[in-house]
């Protein structure tokens, strides 16, 4: 790149805002008709634009796995998704898991083995087991750890976390 | 006490909303035309700010201002007016005050927007010079500047006792040793954040992510010179703190900035990379020299800390008191001195000084056992302490050698080979480590208001916080049992600054002081209840004090015929009932000062150590706890749990690594940054040994968030070395430093 003197450069940038796209997400099973510009995530599509702030931000740069939610039954780091790229698709959050008050039996499993404390992890890491066992890799207790990695709990509550993971797995079997 | 809720491993009361995403943090609160805050961090650690070019930023529509030193209000700035209620003795940050960088990225600019990619774009295009200076960042080339503060934070160190030189010179065993452990950042899932809604007449409700709401409060009505009502802080969800909440951090203050002068409601949340902008578990080395007779009878204990601050602020944390709660020995002499670097002040991290404190100690008397040929455990075993002796005080109670006994059973520990590199498995070595620990069972003032309404059900309040500990639901166990009613029937509500007043949610004691409180003003209630209980026509309470009924069940029962009682609901269904309303405020009583009061821990620890790649694995965890009453053995478990977990992210990951030359933290985010993940962690199992306490506070609880941690570290890096034979004697212990 060439040298050019500062001021010059500062004249002839000329911020540009790129105009809004029209996607079409089902969100919960609600379909939402939605104008976004493309630099929105589909997290911060989620908690900032239809103030669904039950999927968290722990990071923005995929490294925490907070904003994890289910894009067509699949788990995915809601913070790394441009939210245009994703028109058409089906996004279940935590806020779409209970059904008619009922909570979905990972969400009754959190809470009966203590799989979380200060609780802001915890919509991802539902979601990421609800995708772990659509997944149908885990076989071991130690596939179980290494496939639950992408779910940062600082408060540490792993131990209970797994437990809720293999209760998870056990179900699906059973089915 | 009835324990009929008490001690019970109920669920989480709270539980429900955070598995459904119900629970709201600070970031999640919305409001009508709501904008966004972004900061513009320092790109230097020291110097001047030339320029701030924010013409470009300001071009863009949706822009509304940007916030520099240069056009920031007049607000009050006498540094007294920044002070917290966690403060350390120094000239607190003020964000925006000039034009001087005093740390690496130190908050320069505010850029407000219509939408958050909007201000984020937009601080990208903030233009600054600088004028640098040369920076002091290097721990290691300032140790030599080392300083005793004028005021310690913490307690000064103890005075010596005996005759530590003399000695050390005549024992028959000694060592010298360093042990040093780097900054850590406490990284809480959620980023610190807060949104400030702007109110009819100007007043604010603000939701902050703080371990205090009324410490929040306290400090932006100082701040910005408004009165104490003005000023609402709510927090009823704190997504982890661990320490990081107990000071406010600038982007409370930069968010009531902007919302006062564009009278618009705005949001700041850090970014995860700023997280690592303010406050941090301060670097610190230690050194000791150990005397011990042949026979492993401890002689000279001689303990000196250097710890980090900052050039602004004297932070210190209680590093150096261990020795003398944790050892009987006649002949101690510790000092403990900061090395003042330009960077943000070190801030209170889970059990502060004691996870620091006790690793290095730990580990120097595991050098010392295996010196003197004894089992570490026996060396312990030999040199327990009866007394505290930094005070020279009984303790209130110390069941650490049944934790020793039930902690040593569980794991196995008698079948440990005592020589390092013993014991293998295939291409693993594998090592068993211990270590003990404590951490202060202290009781704070607090207060509390209780309501019970004419439908039955019972409201508690306090201006506390839960981050994650659990204490909705201990309080809501607290309330239910000193009335005898069910879970269901109690609310306790929290994170609110026009709640009864509380004192910070840290250093263990919450349950210990908020606990005494809700108890004390339920048994106000409880008084309020037998008298109108008594009032009623033939009631087998008319002639009985408040010391001879119990409350179990919905009844007010005879403590002596428990057949005999009155209900509840019958007292309040006997007509003219208008609910009752108590409000205490709560003193820890004044003979606890003549004791020593602490939670003690053993942990016992498994490492498989690859012997060709230095790969170390935590394969076994056993940590038995002396804490007092157990209030719920689900979330004290958890507890724990989580402590173990802090200490194997601080022996094996944890460690912000600074570039000295550009004075910043390089490692600042969660991918260089490595906490422990689910792989990360195996086998743990949490013991809670009995133990009674009458005199530590009202309900005998000690506290558990502290304790957990303490004792996990030094006995991971004693496996380690039991394992490999190789005394890793700076944290983390990476490969290349096991291998």
């Amino acid at each position: 790149m060439k040298d050019k003197p500062q001021n010059e450069t500062a004249e002839k940038h000329t911020p540009f805002l790129p105009p809004k796209n029209t996607i079409t997400l089902t969100i919960n099973g609600v379909e939402h008709r939605l104008e976004v510009a493309p630099w929105t995530s589909l997290l911060d599509l989620l908690r900032e634009h239809l103030d669904l702030t039950g999927t968290k931000k722990g990071c923005d740069h995929g490294q925490c796995g907070a904003c994890t939610v289910l894009l067509n039954g699949k788990r995915i780091n809601s913070c790394l998704t441009l939210a245009v790229m994703k028109d058409g698709s089906e996004v279940t959050t935590i806020e779409g898991l209970a059904k008619d008050g009922e909570l979905h039996p990972v969400q009754q499993a959190f809470i009966d083995h203590d799989a979380f404390q200060c609780g802001y992890c915890t919509p991802g890491q539902i979601c990421s087991t609800i995708g772990l066992v659509n997944e149908g890799k885990a076989k071991t207790l130690d596939d179980i750890r290494d496939l639950m990695s992408g779910n940062i709990c600082r408060c540490g509550a792993y131990n209970n976390i797994v437990k809720v993971v293999q209760e998870a797995l056990e179900r699906s079997q059973a089915q | 006490m009835i324990t009929n809720q008490i001690g019970k491993p109920a669920n989480r009361v709270d539980g429900r909303a955070k598995v459904t995403g119900e629970a709201k943090y600070a970031a999640e609160f919305s409001a009508p035309d709501l904008t966004y805050g972004f900061v513009v961090s320092s790109a230097i650690a020291k110097g001047r700010i030339k320029s701030i070019d924010a013409s470009q930023a300001l071009q863009l529509d949706g822009v509304l201002q940007v916030f520099t030193h240069e056009n920031r209000p007049g607000y009050i700035w006498g540094d007294k007016n920044y002070q917290d209620k966690d403060s350390p003795p120094g000239s607190p940050f003020r964000p925006l005050y000039d034009n001087e960088v005093q740390f690496s990225m130190q908050p320069i600019a505010l850029v407000v927007a219509d939408t958050f990619e909007l201000a984020r774009y937009a601080a990208s295009l903030v233009k600054v010079e600088y004028v640098t200076q040369e920076f002091d960042t290097d721990f290691e080339a300032n140790i030599g500047k080392a300083y005793v503060p004028e005021q310690y934070k913490s307690n000064p160190p103890p005075e010596p006792w005996g005759n530590p030189d003399e000695a050390l010179a005549s024992a028959a065993v000694k060592i010298e040793t360093e042990y040093a452990h780097p900054s850590e950042h406490h990284n809480p899932m959620e980023m610190h954040a807060s949104t400030v809604v702007w109110g009819d007449g100007g007043k604010m409700t603000i939701y902050d992510k703080v371990q205090g709401v009324q410490n929040s409060q306290q400090y932006i009505a100082k701040a910005f010179a408004l009165p104490m009502e003005e000023v609402h802080v709510i927090s009823p969800f704190v997504g982890g703190a661990f320490g990081s909440g107990l000071r406010p951090q600038y982007q409370l203050f930069l968010a009531v900035l902007a919302a006062r002068e564009l009278k618009r409601s705005v949001r700041v949340v850090l970014t995860r990379q700023q997280m690592f902008s303010f406050g941090h578990r301060p670097k610190t080395v230690q050194r000791f020299a150990l005397g011990a007779s042949t026979d492993g009878k401890l002689e000279a204990v001689m303990h000196d800390a250097f710890a980090e601050t900052s050039k602004f602020e004297d932070y210190s944390e209680n590093v150096v008191i261990w020795p003398g709660v944790l050892y009987h020995c006649d002949n101690v002499k510790v000092s403990h001195k900061l090395v003042a670097l330009d960077v943000y002040t070190p801030l209170d991290m889970r059990a502060p000084g004691g996870a620091t404190g006790i690793y290095a100690l730990e580990c120097a008397m595991d050098e010392l056992a295996y010196k003197v040929g004894m089992d570490p455990l026996e060396f312990r075993l030999k040199n327990y302490s009866e007394r505290d002796q930094n005070e020279d005080k009984p303790f209130s109670s110390k069941e650490l050698r049944e934790c020793y006994r039930q902690g040593a059973e569980k794991f196995g520990w008698n079948k440990r080979s005592k020589e390092p590199r013993s014991m293998r498995e295939g291409h693993n070595l594998i090592g068993w480590g211990m270590a003990h620990g404590a951490w202060e069972a202290t009781q704070k003032p607090a207060a509390a208001k209780a309501v019970l309404s004419a439908d039955g059900k019972l409201t508690v309040s306090c201006a506390t916080a839960d981050i994650g500990t659990g204490t909705y639901t201990v309080m809501t166990q607290i309330a239910a049992d000193t009335l005898g009613m069910p879970l269901e029937d109690v609310t306790f509500k929290l994170g609110d600054s026009s709640l009864p007043m509380s004192p910070l949610e840290g250093g263990s004691w919450t349950v210990s002081s908020v606990g005494s409180a809700v108890k004390a003003v339920c048994d106000k209630v409880g008084e309020k209840l037998l008298k109108l209980a008594q009032q009623m026509p033939g009631s087998p309470l008319a002639s009985v004090t408040f010391k001879d009924i119990i409350f179990a069940d919905g009844q007010i029962k005879l403590k002596n015929n428990p057949a005999q009682g009155v209900a509840v609901t019958d007292i309040i269904n006997q007509g003219g009932f208008e609910g009752i309303e108590e409000d205490v405020s709560n003193e820890p009583d004044k003979g606890q000062s003549n004791y020593g009061r602490y939670a003690h821990s053993a942990v016992f620890v498994e490492v498989k150590v690859d012997e060709d790649l230095g790969t170390v694995k935590v394969t076994r965890v056993v940590s038995a706890i002396a804490g007092g009453r157990i209030m719920n053995p689900k979330t004290a478990k958890s507890q724990i749990l989580g402590g173990v977990v802090w200490g194997i992210g601080m022996a094996m990951e944890e460690e912000t690594v600074m570039d000295n030359n550009l004075g910043r933290f390089m490692n600042h985010d969660l991918d260089k940054y490595h906490v422990p993940v689910n792989a990360d962690v195996h086998d743990i199992d949490v013991i809670f040994v009995e133990e009674n306490d009458d005199i530590v506070n009202p309900i005998g609880a000690k506290g558990l968030g502290e304790i957990g941690i303490v004792s996990v570290a030094p006995a991971i890096a004693n496996a380690v070395f039991h394992a490999t034979g190789k005394r890793v004697r700076d944290l983390p212990i990476t490969l290349d430093k096991a291998m």
